[in-house]
């Protein structure tokens, strides 16, 4: 098992590398002097090219790569044009509030998933059954800044009941983590109606029938329990897709996160942030995958008994 | 197009080797496409409802001229704003125009870049995908190493990415979402050839001397059609949606086009006094991708049964 973690981060140690140079190659083909643009039409063209210099924009390329691979293993990733702070710094302040989002979004996926998925596996076919896969495959349908406009419109326009933008307190939060988590929640509701459906279908189900349990303690003691491997592997995975893709969110309801701050970088025209964001994100995602299949590994008994 | 090859007078007929053996490799489907589309009809009406669903979207963006009286572009500033009624059944904008007419307008490229990205990235993924399966070896680390890496990158940054790189516009969009989405496709298209390498038959034309190229052209790639069927239309909603979120997001496609998402940005600012303006072309997207969801659903479910829904 150990083995196995070592060559999967092995592994992702070059397909992050990989995602750096084609990020930084992207970026660096973009037409124009970022410098340039940065200082607007009328900069003095000396400055432009002292500038120029300073920021190690005049060496080749891959020079300019080591140097940035260097910089951003110590945890600097340059400064921000636009925003003239370090990018770290920025990405650091902002990381704190997409980690709180998505957790918040996280814990309100999970919930309704998994009860959404028990009840409708407890009576395959049932009125639950069709009600929850229909509403999930809309919610799978629908763009997240409708489900997000939608919230906004309804609870903070019409009833009132929570702040329009902002997250001044936890009520900001619920309905930005709703609108992020209602994706998740549809997928997870689904696995975990499919994994118990197939489940049910077992000998030891019947076995605990025969000893005369309930429905609903089979369900949850002799099912569920068993069900809990692929579903636990899925929320992990969920969790760092919504701690990447909160872009759209963050957008909708003001949130200054990373995503926010990626797309500030593009308005902005601020490589470096760009870049830094991209990066930064995609290290959090590969981490949450390879944190999901170690998890996988240490909760299967089969596979951790292999070694 | 498979129909009529499988009745044994036409394998009688064939003096062809090679052909016997494609044909050999048919007969091993009990069914012919048509069949299998019939058997879809039959079991799974929602499919069906989702097929005339898009049906009547590529009729409205088509004749789109014809069904409205009014103009696409032309402002009409005493009705801005107005709400839904008989004139304006979906209301009109800030700039007085008609939305149901925008809506069919922009439907046109919506659609397209729901159409266009899915065909390209099929192309291209499955080019790559039957090289990487077929060839192995350094190429097909190198491939798929690649797809490793544009698949590492969460796909609303990546286009994010790209889209800066290459600026705003229809063109640029069709390529983003092609460069987003090439590298699912190419990896279940190289599993698809990594299990059809071994059949029989491809060892049998392997033996009779037929050329590599050849074998991945006319043994492999059409025994993959049926999955490539359900990955385009898989790929067209999840392009729709992305197309949508970056045209809200201001980065994708730029006006005078109009995509639904852009309908949606320009919209934003009228939520609270006029919402139909985020609404309606919000629920058309809705409609447009639940509708390719349930057929692709559907055609998988009757093309492609390793792959059956989680």
């Amino acid at each position: 098992m150990i083995r196995n973690i070592c060559r999967r981060l092995g592994e992702s140690v070059i397909v992050l590398l990989g995602v750096a140079l084609m990020i930084f190659v992207m970026l660096r083909i973009v037409p124009g002097n970022p410098v340039a643009t940065m200082m607007g039409e009328h900069a003095d063209l000396a400055v432009i090219e002292r500038m120029t210099a300073e920021l190690g924009l005049d060496q080749p390329v891959y020079i300019q790569f080591i140097r940035y691979i260097t910089g951003a293993l110590k945890g600097d990733f340059g400064t921000s044009y636009s925003l003239g702070k370090p990018v770290s710094f920025l990405m650091g302040t902002a990381f704190g509030n997409t980690l709180k989002l998505a957790l918040f979004a996280a814990l309100f996926a999970w919930a309704l998933g998994i009860a959404c998925g028990i009840s409708a596996a407890a009576r395959k076919n049932g009125l639950a059954d069709h009600l929850f896969m229909g509403v999930s495959l809309m919610g799978v349908s629908m763009p997240i800044f409708m489900v997000a406009m939608l919230l906004q419109y309804v609870f903070a326009y019409h009833l009132h009941w929570l702040p329009i933008s902002g997250i001044n307190d936890w009520r900001g939060f619920l309905l930005p983590a709703v609108a992020l988590g209602w994706n998740s929640a549809g997928s997870i509701s689904r696995l975990v109606r499919s994994t118990l459906l197939d489940i049910l279908q077992e000998d030891y189900i019947d076995t605990a029938r025969g000893k005369g349990r309930t429905q609903a303690g089979v369900l949850i003691f002799h099912a569920f329990r068993n069900a809990l491997l692929p579903v636990i592997t899925m929320m992990a995975l969920q969790f760092s897709s919504l701690l990447s893709g909160a872009v759209i969110t963050e957008t909708v309801f003001s949130i200054n996160g990373i995503g926010r701050l990626a797309v500030q970088a593009i308005a902005g025209r601020d490589i470096p942030l760009l870049e830094g964001t991209a990066l930064f994100t995609t290290l959090v995602v590969i981490l949450g995958n390879l944190a999901a299949d170690c998890l996988y590994d240490i909760l299967d008994p089969r596979i951790r008994k292999e070694v | 197009m498979f129909q009529g090859k499988h009745s044994d007078s036409r394998i009688q007929k064939i003096p062809d080797a090679e052909q016997d053996i494609r044909l050999l490799s048919q007969l091993g489907e009990e069914q012919t496409l048509g069949k299998k589309l019939g058997r879809m009809a039959k079991e799974n009406p929602l499919a069906v409802i989702s097929a005339a669903v898009i049906l009547v979207l590529i009729l409205g963006a088509v004749f789109a001229p014809v069904l409205t009286p009014y103009s696409y572009t032309g402002m009409d500033l005493r009705n801005r704003l107005a709400a839904p009624s008989a004139a304006h059944l979906f209301g009109t904008d800030e700039g007085g125009r008609d939305i149901l007419t925008r809506l069919l307008y922009g439907s046109r490229i919506s659609l397209l870049t729901g159409v266009v990205p899915a065909l390209l990235s099929l192309v291209l993924g499955t080019a790559l995908g039957i090289l990487s399966g077929f060839a192995g070896g350094k190429t097909d680390s190198l491939i798929m190493r690649l797809a490793d890496i544009m698949l590492a990158i969460p796909s609303m940054l990546l286009a994010m990415v790209i889209m800066y790189t290459l600026g705003g516009g229809l063109g640029n969009v069709f390529l983003t979402l092609t460069l987003v989405n090439w590298a699912g496709v190419a990896r279940i298209i190289r599993s698809e050839t990594l299990k059809l390498k071994n059949t029989e038959y491809v060892e049998a034309a392997r033996v009779i001397g037929v050329s590599k190229s050849r074998i991945m052209l006319r043994h492999i790639l059409p025994n993959c059609v049926p999955t490539m069927i359900v990955l385009f239309t898989l790929n067209i909603p999840s392009s729709i949606l992305t197309e949508s979120s970056l045209s809200f997001l201001g980065l994708g496609v730029q006006a005078p086009d109009a995509s639904w998402g852009l309908m949606i940005n320009a919209g934003r600012q009228y939520l609270y006094t006029a919402p139909w303006l985020c609404f309606v072309p919000g629920i058309a997207i809705m409609v447009t991708v639940l509708a390719f969801n349930f057929l692709g659903d559907g055609l998988r479910d009757v093309l492609d049964p390793h792959q059956n829904r989680e």
